[in-house]
């Protein structure tokens, strides 16, 4: 089973882990259109390649994001939420 | 007459210690290490099996469980692998796949019909007519068993261990020991294993080996060298967590990285009747010599398409088995200083021919040899007869890479040697030996010891970049070992019985891409996987489809590498099980307990029939005072700036302008606008709220919410305290005149209104209070802390004791919800449904700016595709009664269906709710299809159905007077 890397707790195998879904910034609803908004909800590009994850380490309950190579399943690396919001330019 | 040879030089039996078995109902003797196969070898018993399909008479072919010729069942254990598992002391065995005895077989008349039994033929034949293939289907599925499973006997489960190393080496054999040696001795924690009792690989199988000796020696003064003998590295999964399958049970290995020097597996030729008892691998023959001391034959003929096949005629010659000839498909000279030995020892050699046939009559008695042409086909006009009762086959080798493929390798195919060999290895995967295509036997010596280098590179030990030493630049596998026969009986898997033709009708039928010419004729299915079958099918596509070999490509190599038996991999039971702080209490007072996730929670409290108490409990809420245990709630403390903005962000409702002191339903939906949590939020502070959640919800709940405190950048914190607290609920209309004594708050109507919220103490322990709606009686839900909750429970439960205070339980609890038309999240909703489904538009306030869902449920507001609404059956109602799934049927279509339905005592009918489509929202009935489709009529009604304007749930006192 893989190992995947806990920014606070350090590498633990797959099974502590929950995974979130995919980091995808939410469009401004009021300026969405229905179509749009329910693109934002539904839809996911399935396409395999590096993306970003939210991921959370069950038994401490610390959520971070990974970026994974989803094709070779690889971890590139882990951030904290604060670190990918940055890079977000949030 | 015996096949015992004398004491043969490092065998590994022990000629000392005799032990006695039985096989077939006959009684054999074997010395201590001796394989089954090999004590019954010792024996001359050379039949030792029954085909899988013809039950054709099969005995040694591999000696190493890469073909499973001989299957065998014994009184307490089945897929017993006759070649490589040791006899004990007392063994019965019989053969599987046997209709009356291995030897009287009558599974063997099959054979006649083997033309209504061509590849596939469970998808054609047997089919017509119709009525006939359940017939035939059972007869078939009942000839496909192999061997018997007792359910009486006893369950084992081995334990698990765990273990942790630098590098897992996988082979003991001359590069394997190599590579483990050279990696210990630079200082990593290293572990090697083999599926061998012994180490040393096909060292073993000489007369001598100097080199082996050596490397045991290094091995035996290495600490850090943990060797695990009889033990199979069973497949590879993710970052090298890697299962070892050891007799004692399975070890959990996490590696660094990974070594694997798994060798190859000898590959046969195909001709007709290659599967006699008889004809077998060059390997197999030197194992049963020099590791059991039997000899396979008394006077064989060597079938050749490399130097070994030389090297093995000289090795087994001098044991005293006749070699007759050796048959080679090439040029001998090529073969250089090999073939002059051999020449000179005085065995004949006969150049540029292969084995056309194999005769016999359940046994091999004679081969007949043919010249080959230009192209490699045999011409049988220059057939000759050579009467023998051996034919060793030394024609190739495929690589044992099933670790390798599973670890991400990209394997090429490589003219020589004439295999598939590594191109690319998955991070901190190494490969050496006769697996990455290196033959010498000094050359793979070194190539253990650079592989050893470059992984001791990944892991930081130390920086060297070490040369590896040249792939083999002889071709030792033969790239057509292939002789086509009109008779026929030409095996490629001898697992499957699976013949050259089934594999060229296959093919001819459009199954001619590996994938689905593997799954379609099953070759490469069988117990040992195609690791004898796979590569000459590989061989034979590529020529069908006029491919190169690395263009057909192989199938993926999956976990187990060996067939592991189920009391490995079988766990422990563990039910978790989570219990309130009143769990002993209840069970003490008879509750029957019902599982809500891991919690258990009384369903009703007996004694007594089940319907009959619940009704009694529904009745003592509504006329007196019970309790109820809801300490499975989710908790959640919420608090900090951003407290008041994160609620409204998060749920329908806005609780940003509640008030200090009281209660609101929260409803959650999800980005999509579906329902997925209810609950009560009380709020004691401007930055401060405390809210539940579902039983089943809360541990999901509670990490949305941790997630959307970070993904929403507000300041505040949450605090799980689902378990720290416990929860309680006293319900009907005598429950203030019960708990005003016992608690420090003024539960005065004007002091606590419906809907309040106070903290304070009950029973002496701190306490909060919450005036909640769910059963829809005047009550009081407190919460306090689970070490002192028992005692809380108790005082209520002894202070309203002259009153005819009740525990009540979940089934009550949802009959008295239901009376009020409430709804339970997941029953009466589901994964599609929205607020305004479920009837419950006053909960999403779209004036907040935004919260979770909100875009969503503006969109599904004109969308709303169902509706719950209430129903009622009619009063006296006799015959079937509806139940939660039943479907609402209108104009013959499925309109909609039952969520909920109970009978209730109050009203003296059959309520419930149903989910239906939006055109019968209006309904004034609703038809009902029951069990054995009844349909039952049922009228639609507002909810709630009892006391709708909610006055008794606002009672001043037990008189009646409301709010």
């Amino acid at each position: 089973m893989k190992l995947i890397h806990c920014p606070k707790v350090g590498t633990r195998p797959a099974s502590e882990f929950v995974y979130g879904g995919l980091w995808r910034p939410m469009p401004d609803p009021d300026a969405s259109s229905d179509i749009d908004w329910s693109h934002y909800v539904f839809h996911r590009d399935g396409a395999p390649g590096v993306q970003r994850e939210w991921w959370c380490h069950a038994p401490t309950g610390m959520w971070f994001v990974a970026e994974r190579d989803t094709l070779k399943d690889e971890f590139l690396r882990t951030l904290t939420v604060a670190e990918a919001m940055k890079g977000q330019g949030q | 007459m015996s096949r015992r040879l004398p004491p043969q030089p490092g065998e590994w039996i022990d000629r000392e210690r005799v032990l006695r078995f039985s096989f077939e109902g006959r009684e054999y003797s074997a010395f201590a290490g001796d394989t089954i196969s090999s004590a019954l070898l010792a024996y001359g018993v050379r039949v030792l099996g029954r085909s899988f399909k013809y039950h054709r008479p099969r005995g040694v072919f591999s000696a190493a469980n890469h073909d499973t010729n001989v299957l065998l069942q014994s009184d307490s254990d089945y897929n017993i692998r006759a070649d490589v598992v040791a006899v004990e002391e007392g063994m019965k065995l019989t053969a599987v796949n046997t209709v009356g005895g291995l030897d009287k077989d009558r599974g063997r008349f099959i054979e006649k019909f083997s033309a209504m039994l061509p590849v596939g033929f469970y998808y054609k034949t047997f089919h017509r007519p119709r009525a006939l293939f359940p017939f035939w289907e059972n007869q078939i599925r009942r000839m496909a068993g192999l061997g018997r499973i007792d359910t009486a006997w006893p369950q084992t489960r081995l334990p698990k261990r765990h273990g942790f190393c630098d590098l897992l080496v996988v082979g003991a054999g001359a590069s394997g020991l190599s590579a483990a040696i050279t990696a210990a001795e630079a200082g990593a924690d290293v572990w090697l294993v083999d599926e061998n009792p012994r180490a040393g690989g096909s060292l073993n199988d000489q007369q001598a080996n100097v080199q082996r000796d050596e490397l045991l020696a290094r091995m035996a003064h290495l600490d850090n060298l943990t060797f695990l003998p009889n033990t199979v590295a069973a497949g590879w999964y993710g970052d090298h967590y890697i299962p070892l399958v050891t007799p004692e049970g399975l070890i959990r290995l996490r590696a660094r990285a990974l070594i694997v020097a798994g060798g190859v597996y000898e590959q046969p030729a195909v001709f007709r009747n290659n599967d006699l008892p008889g004809v077998m691998l060059t390997s197999g023959a030197l194992r049963l010599v020099h590791r059991y001391g039997v000899a396979p034959c008394e006077s064989a003929v060597i079938l050749a398409a490399n130097s070994d096949a030389y090297r093995t005629a000289l090795e087994l010659k001098s044991t005293g088995m006749f070699i007759l000839a050796i048959v080679d498909m090439e040029d001998p000279e090529s073969r250089g200083d090999m073939f002059l030995q051999v020449r000179d020892a005085g065995i004949p050699i006969r150049g540029r021919s292969a084995v056309y046939s194999a005769e016999g009559e359940g046994l091999l008695e004679a081969v007949t040899v043919c010249e080959l042409d230009d192209q490699g086909r045999t011409k049988p006009e220059t057939a000759q007869r050579i009467a023998c009762d051996g034919l060793l086959m030394s024609v190739g080798y495929a690589p044992a890479a099933p670790l390798l493929y599973q670890s991400g390798a990209r394997m090429v195919f490589a003219e020589t040697p004439g295999q598939f060999v590594p191109e690319t290895l998955g991070p901190g995967v190494f490969a050496c030996g006769r697996v990455n295509g290196v033959f010498d036997e000094n050359a793979r010596v070194a190539d253990g010891a650079a592989a050893a280098d470059e992984a001791l590179r990944h892991l930081q030990i130390k920086s060297d970049t070490p040369a590896r030493p040249a792939r083999c630049s002889e071709r030792m596998s033969h790239p057509w070992p292939v002789f086509p026969h009109p008779r026929g009986k030409v095996f490629v898997d001898l697992d499957e019985d699976l013949q050259l033709k089934d594999l060229e009708r296959a093919a001819a039928e459009g199954f001619d891409n590996i994938e689905l010419i593997k799954r379609y004729s099953t070759v490469g299915m069988g117990p040992s996987q195609g690791k004898h079958a796979n590569m000459n099918a590989v061989r034979i596509l590529a020529r069908l489809n006029n491919q190169s070999i690395g263009d057909t490509g192989t199938t993926t190599a999956r976990p187990f590498f060996h067939p592991v038996p189920v009391k490995h991999l079988a766990g422990r039971r563990l039910r978790p099980e989570r219990r309130t702080a009143m769990h002993g209490w209840h069970r003490k007072h008879g509750a029957v307990f019902m599982p809500a996730g891991h919690w258990l929670r009384p369903k009703y409290y007996g004694p007594g029939p089940e319907q009959e108490a619940i009704q009694a409990e529904v009745m003592a809420v509504r006329e007196g005072v019970g309790l109820i245990d809801v300490s499975t709630l989710g908790k959640v403390e919420v608090f900090g700036p951003d407290a008041a903005r994160f609620m409204d962000q998060l749920y329908t409702l806005k609780l940003s302008t509640m008030k200090l002191g009281m209660t609101r339903y929260a409803l959650m939906v999800d980005e999509a606008g579906v329902i997925i949590d209810d609950g009560v939020c009380a709020r004691w502070a401007q930055d401060h709220f405390y809210v539940t959640t579902t039983t089943t919800g809360a541990e999901a709940i509670f990490r949305q919410m941790q997630r959307l405190i970070g993904e929403w950048g507000l300041k505040l914190d949450v605090l799980n305290r689902t378990s720290q607290l416990a929860s309680m609920n006293i319900a009907g209309p005598l429950s203030r005149e019960i708990l005003q004594p016992l608690t420090d708050i003024d539960l005065a109507q004007e002091e606590f209104p419906f809907l309040g919220a106070r903290q304070g103490q009950v029973a002496g322990v701190a306490a909060s209070l919450f005036r909640v709606g769910f059963v829809g009686e005047l009550g009081y839900e407190i919460h306090v802390p689970a070490a002192q909750a028992r005692h809380v429970w108790e005082a209520l439960m002894e202070a309203g004791r002259a009153k005819g205070i009740r525990p009540f339980g979940v089934e009550a609890q949802r009959q008295l919800r239901l009376e009020k038309g409430h709804l339970i999240v997941g029953q009466d909703s589901d994964g599609t449904s929205s607020p305004f489904d479920a009837n419950m538009n006053w909960a999403v306030k779209f004036d907040k700016p935004f919260f979770r869902g909100k875009r969503s449920l503006q969109i599904l507001k004109e969308r709303s595709a169902n509706r719950l609404v209430g129903f009622r059956l009619r009063d006296k109602h006799a015959g079937p009664v509806p139940r939660e799934c039943h479907l609402v049927i209108e104009d013959g279509e499925i309109a909609g269906r039952v969520t909920s339905i109970g009978y209730s005592p109050s009203l003296e009918a059959w309520v419930g709710l149903a989910m239906v489509d939006r055109k019968l929202a209006e309904a004034e009935r609703l038809s009902i299809r029951v069990d054995g489709a009844v349909i039952i009529e049922a009228q639609v009604v507002p909810t709630p159905f009892y006391d709708p304007q909610g006055l008794r749930q606002k009672l001043d006192s037990a008189n009646g007077v409301s709010a």
